[in-house]
């Protein structure tokens, strides 16, 4: 039988009793449903899993000293502290791939200011710190090129460190205390929440790196270096890039082993979102269980409906049909159901995904191709099942057949 | 058409077919030798189990014999495969069941049609043209959007009829065709027969009824699964005629 007509008679079967054929299709809709907005919701974990880490920094490439080889024996890294200004500049010069980078100069210490007093993190930083780690003001101002140059005592607070010395005030133009050292206070940072591991980002003070180097520490080491590549997909090259700079800035010969350590956000991404991976496969999986469950259903119907248009059957033999035309009309009959199962299956999904994000906190993104996967899946499954009652109705003896009552 | 008469349409020899039910042999026909030619209208009679409908299911290629041979249309049927038996029945041979067999909820064109569907050699361009005509032919050109369940017997049996024709079948077989009608939609039955064997269609059906029998040209008679009686008929009777009669006697009862 051609093509067109197989579609029309297998339809046609389909639509004679519409009520079973949506009960039969159901395992399929409920189960592509479920598998697309399983998968749906995994992937809005794992997109705010990304989210948090993208508010370390935008393409964030984190250089630590240390890790030299001395003497056969291997140091951890901060061993030796050998990064100052000169490697940033040197960094700031010649990297071509970066959005900007920025020394840390890591301290920590009594604060006094307002009405009290708050041990906290003192970060040194350049200018453009929070264009690197992806921060905003809450409201003043950044320090500027100026404040580096004349290592201004300006200070930006945290939001927490602000609520702790200036609970009732505006900390804005306020006088504060660093280890004694008068700063005055130009900016408070948006709050950020917690960290990855949990530690509070808002609990931390600002600072030109210049300032905290001479005025605070008296050194001329900074903590590290964070650096932003100008975009993801260029991470590698730029950290490579990197890698090179800095070998070049220390002297290091070939072969020898670098003095630094660089670690990248992708990296960190990566180990996090792997987590949440295994949580979507993990929901997928429950889901394209209930997918072959429905597919069993279609079997069943199938097997049912052999039995009851046995005649039809033996009519059809008889007048000239061979098995593999009855083959493939009971096949193509299992799999039009399947698919439109499928098809309905994606629709549901796209509601149920709709109402999750406008009406609750759960975050849903459909992939368009697990869309794909579920309903070529539910073919998959048309076919699978619809051959043993296929072959059952093809095998039929013609007399047989038609003498069924 | 291509079943000009003399020529042997169908040849069976020393046709047998056995049944096992369990582990006894049932014999249902035995050893019949049987030439028919194109052309011919026959009879086939017999009480229930001498093997008549057996015999109809092996010359129409429903079943295969245990042992003997048969000849459709000069092709030996026992060589065949399965593809090829279902080629047979859909091209060269038109069957018409007692209970006619027609799909249920759906229109006559469409059950007169589906022999063509089947037909892979595409002889008939038009499908639902070449439907049209044959039902035309039947005389239910009225009817052709009807499902069965909105037919009479009699109408269903003559979309039946239509169906067997729509493939320009060398060979109509009919068993009991006219078992579930009364005596006057039989009769219609029967003329349509002898109209359509009158235009060069081979006949061959099956009743049990010796009036019906009447009307074809050649009767035999099995008994236990062998052939007793094989005879022209002398004093046929014409269909069409009767119907007259018939018609005669309603008004006579209604006066």
């Amino acid at each position: 039988m051609e093509a067109k007509n197989l579609l029309k008679v297998a339809l046609k079967s389909i639509l004679k009793s519409r009520m079973r054929s949506l009960l039969t299709a159901l395992g399929i809709i409920i189960g592509v449903a479920a598998v697309i907005v399983m998968v749906a919701i995994g992937n809005g974990a794992q997109k705010k899993v990304e989210d948090q880490i993208a508010s370390l920094g935008s393409n964030l490439i984190v250089i630590f000293p240390g890790s030299i080889n001395s003497g056969g024996v291997r140091m951890g890294a901060g061993s030796i502290n050998r990064f100052t200004m000169k490697d940033v500049e040197k960094i700031r010069e010649e990297a071509t791939l970066l959005k900007g980078v920025t020394p840390i100069v890591r301290t920590g210490g009594q604060v006094i200011g307002g009405s009290g007093n708050w041990n906290t993190r003192i970060e040194g930083v350049s200018t453009n710190y929070l264009e690197i780690s992806n921060w905003s003001l809450s409201s003043g101002e950044f320090f500027t090129e100026k404040d580096m140059i004349s290592r201004a005592k300006v200070a930006v607070l945290g939001k927490t460190v602000a609520d702790q010395l200036f609970p009732n005030d505006d900390p804005i133009g306020q006088q504060i205390r660093i280890r004694n050292v008068p700063f005055r206070v130009i900016g408070v940072l948006a709050p950020k929440g917690q960290n990855v591991m949990g530690a509070d980002n808002d609990d931390i003070i600002i600072a030109p790196a210049t300032t905290v180097l001479d005025r605070l520490l008296g050194g001329r080491y900074i903590s590290f270096i964070m650096a932003s590549a100008s975009s993801l997909s260029q991470i590698d090259q730029a950290q490579a890039q990197l890698v090179e700079i800095m070998r070049k800035a220390h002297n290091l010969n070939p072969g020898e082993d670098n003095d630094f350590t660089v670690r990248n956000q992708a990296e960190i991404t990566q180990a996090a979102t792997e987590t949440s991976q295994v949580l979507t496969i993990l929901l997928a999986s429950v889901a394209g269980v209930s997918l072959i469950v429905g597919g069993i259903g279609i079997m069943n119907i199938m097997l049912v409906s052999v039995t009851e248009r046995t005649r039809e059957i033996g009519i059809r033999l008889s007048v000239g049909a061979r098995t593999s035309d009855i083959l493939i009309q009971f096949l193509t009959e299992s799999i039009a159901l399947s698919i439109a199962g499928g098809l309905i299956g994606v629709l549901l999904a796209f509601g149920i995904t709709f109402i999750l994000n406008e009406y609750t906190s759960q975050a849903a993104y459909i992939n368009p191709q697990i869309v794909f996967i579920a309903v070529s899946f539910a073919g998959i499954i048309g076919i699978f099942f619809g051959f043993y009652p296929a072959r059952k109705a093809a095998n039929l003896n013609p007399i047989d057949a038609l003498r069924y009552e | 058409m291509e079943n000009a008469s003399g020529k042997n349409i169908i040849k069976t020899v020393d046709l047998s077919k056995t049944y096992s039910v369990g582990d006894v042999e049932v014999p249902a026909i035995k050893s019949i030798d049987l030439n028919i030619d194109g052309g011919e209208f026959v009879a086939i009679m017999g009480a229930s189990g001498s093997g008549k409908s057996t015999l109809m299911n092996l010359i129409g290629c429903l079943d295969t014999p245990t042992s003997g041979e048969y000849y459709l249309d000069g092709i030996n049927t026992s060589k065949l495969t399965k593809n090829e038996y279902a080629a047979i029945r859909n091209q060269k041979i038109g069957f018409v069941f007692q209970g006619y067999n027609l799909l249920a909820r759906t229109s006559a064109l469409e059950n007169v049609e589906l022999p063509l569907m089947y037909d892979r050699a595409h002889r008939i361009n038009n499908p639902a043209e070449k439907a049209l005509e044959v039902l035309r032919r039947v005389g239910l050109e009225d009817r052709i959007h009807h499902e069965p369940s909105q037919l009479s017997g009699g109408q269903q049996q003559r979309v039946a009829i239509a169906r067997s024709l729509v493939n320009e079948p060398s060979l109509i077989l009919a068993d009991e065709p006219t078992g579930n009608l009364d005596s006057k939609m039989s009769v219609e039955i029967f003329a349509l027969f002898q109209k359509l064997n009158d235009e060069g269609i081979t006949i061959v059906l099956v009743t049990h009824e010796r009036d019906f029998a009447k009307f074809a040209k050649r009767i035999v008679e099995l008994k236990d699964g062998r052939i007793i009686k094989d005879y022209m008929i002398k004093d046929r009777l014409y269909a069409q005629e009767e119907l007259f009669k018939i018609q005669e006697e309603e008004i006579a009862e209604e006066a």
